[in-house]
């Protein structure tokens, strides 16, 4: 094992353990209530989580993009109760553009989307070209209506208090390829969740005498939802690679790939695990909607499938043919 | 999903030159290949050209040179088949020797098999196929019924073998008999056993049946008195679906599972640019199969660490079945029957009806779902 893969193996034990004590239903729950988490904020500020993909000559623990796929991959796991990912995005992208690092919540802007939680956030961060730029304060205009129910608010035009050039591998795009990766990530952790709880489930409950997982119907079912839940896992995996690799910009194909399958993943895995909670599932009281309305969310920010599917098709059909094939391999 | 890994594995920076040297190979072979040679690919049979990538040193690529084998790594190995297969190469005459029958007999063969048959595969020489389904015995295998009874310096073989892919054209077939009743009727598991058996040994009748493309791919073979000498159990008697089962990891993770309908994409896609639903369609596509890539080397990784990677193998086939047998349906969507060039309707046409195989051979969905099924806990 490589000293990377030990610091990502205790960082992502750090992260699960801390998931796993301190969030559950209930406070997803009061997060949808609009009350923000602060202790459960206050301790991943404690470990450094917000500041990992920050280099560590600036403060950071120098983490990866892979690495960071694989801590998404578990706040997903746990419907991702902070906006730690964006957060660790902003951060990222400051320390790249030179600007000196904020303590706090880092709201990451991308396009016209809400910032999630920024009425919390100590700033705004959001890219225009190869630039970064930082606006001090909260968002504070409230967003539209959600599938997650979380907080999200447009930031007022500004001035920005700051501004850098990102290095060239961040590419034109920076914050919508990396909120994209961390949107599928999240989803490809959530699906994971949703699996699990619906493998328990169905060997729990009971129908016609014996627990509806011994239906061949209901197994079918399960068995191509964990299909689709190992592709979004390879999808976001292979996504974070090749950014290390190649840059953000480097990864296009692969972060819209990445978007693409766990989205469709998503849509499909949804409708699965819902069928089988059935009524139950329906409830408010079940959690089960925790996930699936967050999978909904994550799916349709930063770029739904299609619109990621029609950036990396179009290219192909300009490169023709006989390139598609040594073009796919090359990846 | 507890304990179901799979770690990203790349193709070996040596890999590089290996698969140059294929493509400039492949597009000379390949000038001629009909759309339904393309479209039956690895169930296609073509011992010419079996023994020309033989002469190349492309099968048995990771065997022991003791038996004419490479000794190269299973990733190289992996570079080959995904090269042929995105060309649509007609592979059968030495596709299931060197995935299946190959391995086998290097695994669990005597050392005069393992002299007899590797180096005659490894030159493309040999074509094996596999007798497995029976009339009465297709996704619930171990009820089969063909029997081998012990006889003096051998085996008798009696009974039927349906569903052989190519064994008209085959030398050998790796057959999975009944050597001894099963115990009881839940322990139909037991008292099978493997045999090599000649396709033209006296008392063997093989009738090819037609296909529904119009092909004769696969057969129905009949055994009648059929003599097999000891020399040719492979393994241990009574152990043959043990053995059987192991070699389903081999068979269910490689590029065949997800690329068989690739090079119809290939062909269709510089007609497609004027038709404004394709980018996105294509771009799905893409995604996804940029991913069973990923999921399939990280399985062929597995393998080359010496792990037996079942489980995965498993979905990887079954996600893979359901991208390759839905592409022709898929892209048909965007063709236009009076722009699409002929040769592109044809090899569409003749996907649609070969892809109906996708998600049978080896191993229906169902069945495949249902063994992911248990892997998941459900019971």
């Amino acid at each position: 094992m490589s000293d990377t893969d030990d610091l990502r193996a205790i960082l992502l034990e750090q992260v699960e353990r801390l998931l796993s004590d301190r969030s559950g239903p209930d406070l997803l729950r009061a997060n949808e209530r609009g009350e923000w988490p602060d202790a459960l904020w206050a301790e991943a500020e404690a470990l450094g989580l917000p500041t990992a993909l920050v280099p560590e000559e600036r403060g950071g623990a120098g983490l990866g993009w892979g690495d960071a796929v694989a801590v998404w991959q578990a706040l997903g796991r746990h419907a991702s109760p902070i906006p730690l990912g964006e957060s660790m995005v902003a951060a990222a992208l400051l320390a790249a553009g030179g600007i000196a690092p904020r303590p706090g919540l880092l709201g990451l802007a991308v396009g016209r989307e809400p910032v999630a939680w920024g009425r919390r956030a100590a700033a705004v961060v959001m890219t225009s070209g190869g630039i970064v730029l930082l606006q001090p304060g909260p968002a504070t205009r409230q967003g539209r209506a959600s599938f997650s129910r979380e907080p999200a608010d447009h930031a007022a035009p500004g001035v920005p208090a700051a501004e850098g050039r990102l290095p060239d591998a961040f590419g034109p795009e920076a914050a919508l390829l990396a909120g994209a990766l961390l949107n599928a990530a999240r989803i490809a952790g959530a699906l994971e969740a949703v699996l699990d709880m619906t493998v328990d489930y169905a060997n729990t409950r009971k129908q016609f005498g014996r627990p509806i997982g011994g239906f061949q119907a209901v197994q079918q079912l399960l068995a191509r939802c964990a299909g689709e839940v190992a592709a979004a896992g390879v999808a976001v995996a292979h996504a974070g690679r090749a950014a290390d690799r190649r840059g953000l910009a480097g990864a296009e194909f692969e972060i819209a790939s990445a978007k693409v399958v766990a989205g469709e993943a998503a849509g499909t895995c949804a409708a699965i695990v819902h069928q089988v909670h059935a009524a139950m599932g329906f409830t408010d009281e079940h959690p089960l909607h925790l996930f699936t309305r967050r999978m909904w969310e994550w799916r349709d920010g930063h770029g739904a499938e299609r619109a990621w599917a029609r950036r990396i098709g179009a290219k192909a059909l300009e490169r023709g043919g006989e390139n598609l094939w040594p073009d796919l391999t090359a990846r | 999903m507890a304990g179901l890994r799979f770690d990203l594995r790349d193709t070996p920076p040596e890999a590089a030159a290996l698969r140059a040297e294929l493509r400039a190979f492949l597009a000379e072979a390949g000038r001629n290949w009909s759309p339904l040679v393309r479209g039956y690919s690895w169930m296609g049979f073509d011992r010419e050209f079996s023994r020309e990538v033989g002469r190349r040193g492309w099968i048995g690529m990771t065997w022991p040179a003791a038996y004419g084998g490479g000794e190269r790594t299973a990733l190289e190995r992996y570079v080959v088949l995904e090269e042929m297969l995105a060309v649509g190469a007609p592979v059968g005459a030495h596709w299931i020797g060197d995935r299946q029958s190959g391995p086998l007999i290097l695994r669990l063969g005597t050392e005069e098999q393992r002299r007899e048959f590797l180096p005659r595969i490894v030159s493309g020489e040999l074509a094996f196929a596999i007798g497995l389904s029976e009339p009465d015995s297709g996704s619930d295998l171990a009820s089969l019924r063909t029997r081998a009874e012990k006889v003096p310096g051998g085996w008798r073989i009696n009974g039927r073998k349906v569903w052989t892919t190519n064994a008209h054209k085959c030398d050998f077939m790796i057959a999975l008999l009944r050597t001894s009743p099963a115990p009881d009727p839940k322990a139909k598991h037991q008292g099978l056993s493997q045999f090599l058996v000649d396709c033209r040994a006296s008392g063997i009748t093989i009738r090819p049946i037609l296909d529904l493309v119009g092909e004769e791919g696969f057969n129905e073979i009949t055994f009648d008195d059929v003599f097999v000498p000891d020399s040719l159990l492979v393994g241990q008697e009574g152990h043959g679906w043990e053995q059987a089962t192991a070699e389903l990891a081999f068979e269910r993770a490689g590029p065949e599972r997800y690329l068989s309908s690739l090079p119809l994409l290939t062909a269709a896609l510089d007609d497609l640019r004027s038709e404004p639903a394709a980018p996105e369609t294509v771009g799905r596509l893409l995604a996804r199969a940029g991913t069973l890539r990923q999921m399939s080397l990280a399985v062929a990784g597995m393998l080359q660490d010496g792990k037996t990677p079942a489980r995965e193998a498993a979905l990887v086939k079954d996600v893979g079945n359901d991208y390759e047998q839905a592409l022709p349906d898929t892209l048909r969507d965007l063709m236009d029957p009076a722009r699409t060039p002929a040769e592109v309707q044809e090899m569409q046409r003749i996907m649609t009806m070969v892809a109906r195989s996708y998600s049978l051979r080896g191993g229906t969905r169902e069945i495949l779902r249902g063994i992911i099924a248990r892997q998941l806990g459900l019971r």
